[in-house]
């Protein structure tokens, strides 16, 4: 049988074209990022109970944490 | 059906469309509607390792045409009178529940999908320590408000960037970051670095110095060919992730005076 390689199986090499230096007053590292924008532009991994919805899994997530807007990545059965 | 359900906050969920499009991997119970030798079983779980065509089942929420999907394994686990556990590593968008209804098909004596839980979407997997109930993420969720430690949100919140792992990313110069924010396509003065083995259409990730996602694109050339030109587009931008003017503008407009 023909096998594909999972994606995560996938060893990428990073290929330096050009050095350049980055100014730290703009932008900041993930990890650095203040309480708020970390929560803004962050990911829940999370473990989906038995019995709701996906999508009501989520929208509890956003009313816990009380957000504007939220999203899952691939719908997984009740 | 229980497991890995990545949940994208606020500004992320622009990634979302990533996650939806990465590989999964499940455990599955399939339940037999009859006897089959173990032997079988394991012959036929193995011939569906490759792309398969599918019909999304009645009740889902794409529209119903078949289409194809790739499976990339499938380990037999054990089987315990007709209940059969086995991990499947598959494409996004893959319905377990059609696999286990087609399995039952080839087998013979007819299947369905009994228990489904989902070990891996993307990067985010189970055994990470990164893995988090509702109750945790409550939990920690007013333990933060109540001490106000920023070390509290990384016991359950990953930064966006952890969702875009897997994919192949090129890094540019500060210079180039506020251009593409608004929406201009990535051209070759800008990459400062690039994985190999990106081809022409590749979706891939484009990320700062400071390692912030920027935004998802499409390539239009290869790694080899990136890596020789100094000018001309080299990725056609999907989705921008970061807000404008996080970095500063230093394009000129066309409708200058």
């Amino acid at each position: 049988m023909p096998k594909t390689t999972p994606p995560w199986e996938i060893r990428r090499e990073q290929i330096i074209k050009k050095e350049d230096a980055t100014d730290a007053k703009y932008g900041c590292k993930p990890q650095d990022r203040s309480p708020a924008d970390y929560i803004r532009n962050g990911v829940i991994n999370l473990d989906k109970p038995a019995g709701p919805t996906s999508h009501e899994v989520a929208a509890w997530t956003k009313k816990i944490l009380h957000l504007s807007c939220i999203g899952h990545g691939g719908t997984l059965e009740a | 059906m229980t497991g890995v359900l990545p949940v994208t906050l606020e500004d992320s969920t622009k990634i979302v469309q990533a996650l939806l499009y990465s590989g999964k991997e499940y455990v599955c119970v399939m339940r037999l509607h009859g006897d089959a030798p173990e032997e079988r079983i394991r012959l036929i779980l193995s011939e569906f390792e490759d792309a398969i065509y599918q019909r999304p089942p009645l009740r889902s929420s794409v529209k119903r045409q078949i289409r194809t999907r790739r499976i990339y394994y499938i380990d037999f686990l054990e089987t315990n009178g007709r209940n059969v556990l086995f991990k499947v590593g598959c494409e996004g968008g893959t319905y377990i529940r059609k696999l286990c209804y087609d399995i039952g098909e080839i087998l013979g004596c007819g299947a369905h999908m009994q228990e489904l839980r989902r070990t891996r979407a993307g990067p985010f997997t189970e055994d990470s320590n990164t893995l988090v109930t509702l109750h945790e993420v409550a939990y920690w969720f007013s333990e933060w408000q109540e001490k106000n430690d920023a070390i509290i949100l990384r016991k359950f919140i990953q930064p966006m960037e952890t969702a875009l792992a897997l994919l192949p990313k090129i890094i540019v110069r500060d210079s180039a970051v506020d251009a593409l924010c608004h929406g201009a396509n990535l051209t070759a003065p800008g990459v400062l670095s690039i994985d190999g083995g990106i081809t022409k259409d590749s979706v891939l990730a484009i990320f700062t110095l400071k390692g912030e996602s920027i935004a998802l694109a499409k390539a239009v050339t290869s790694t080899e060919e990136v890596l020789k030109i100094d000018h001309g587009t080299v990725a056609l931008l999907q989705r921008v992730v970061m807000p404008r003017g996080t970095y500063p503008k230093v394009w000129r407009s066309s409708t200058r005076e």
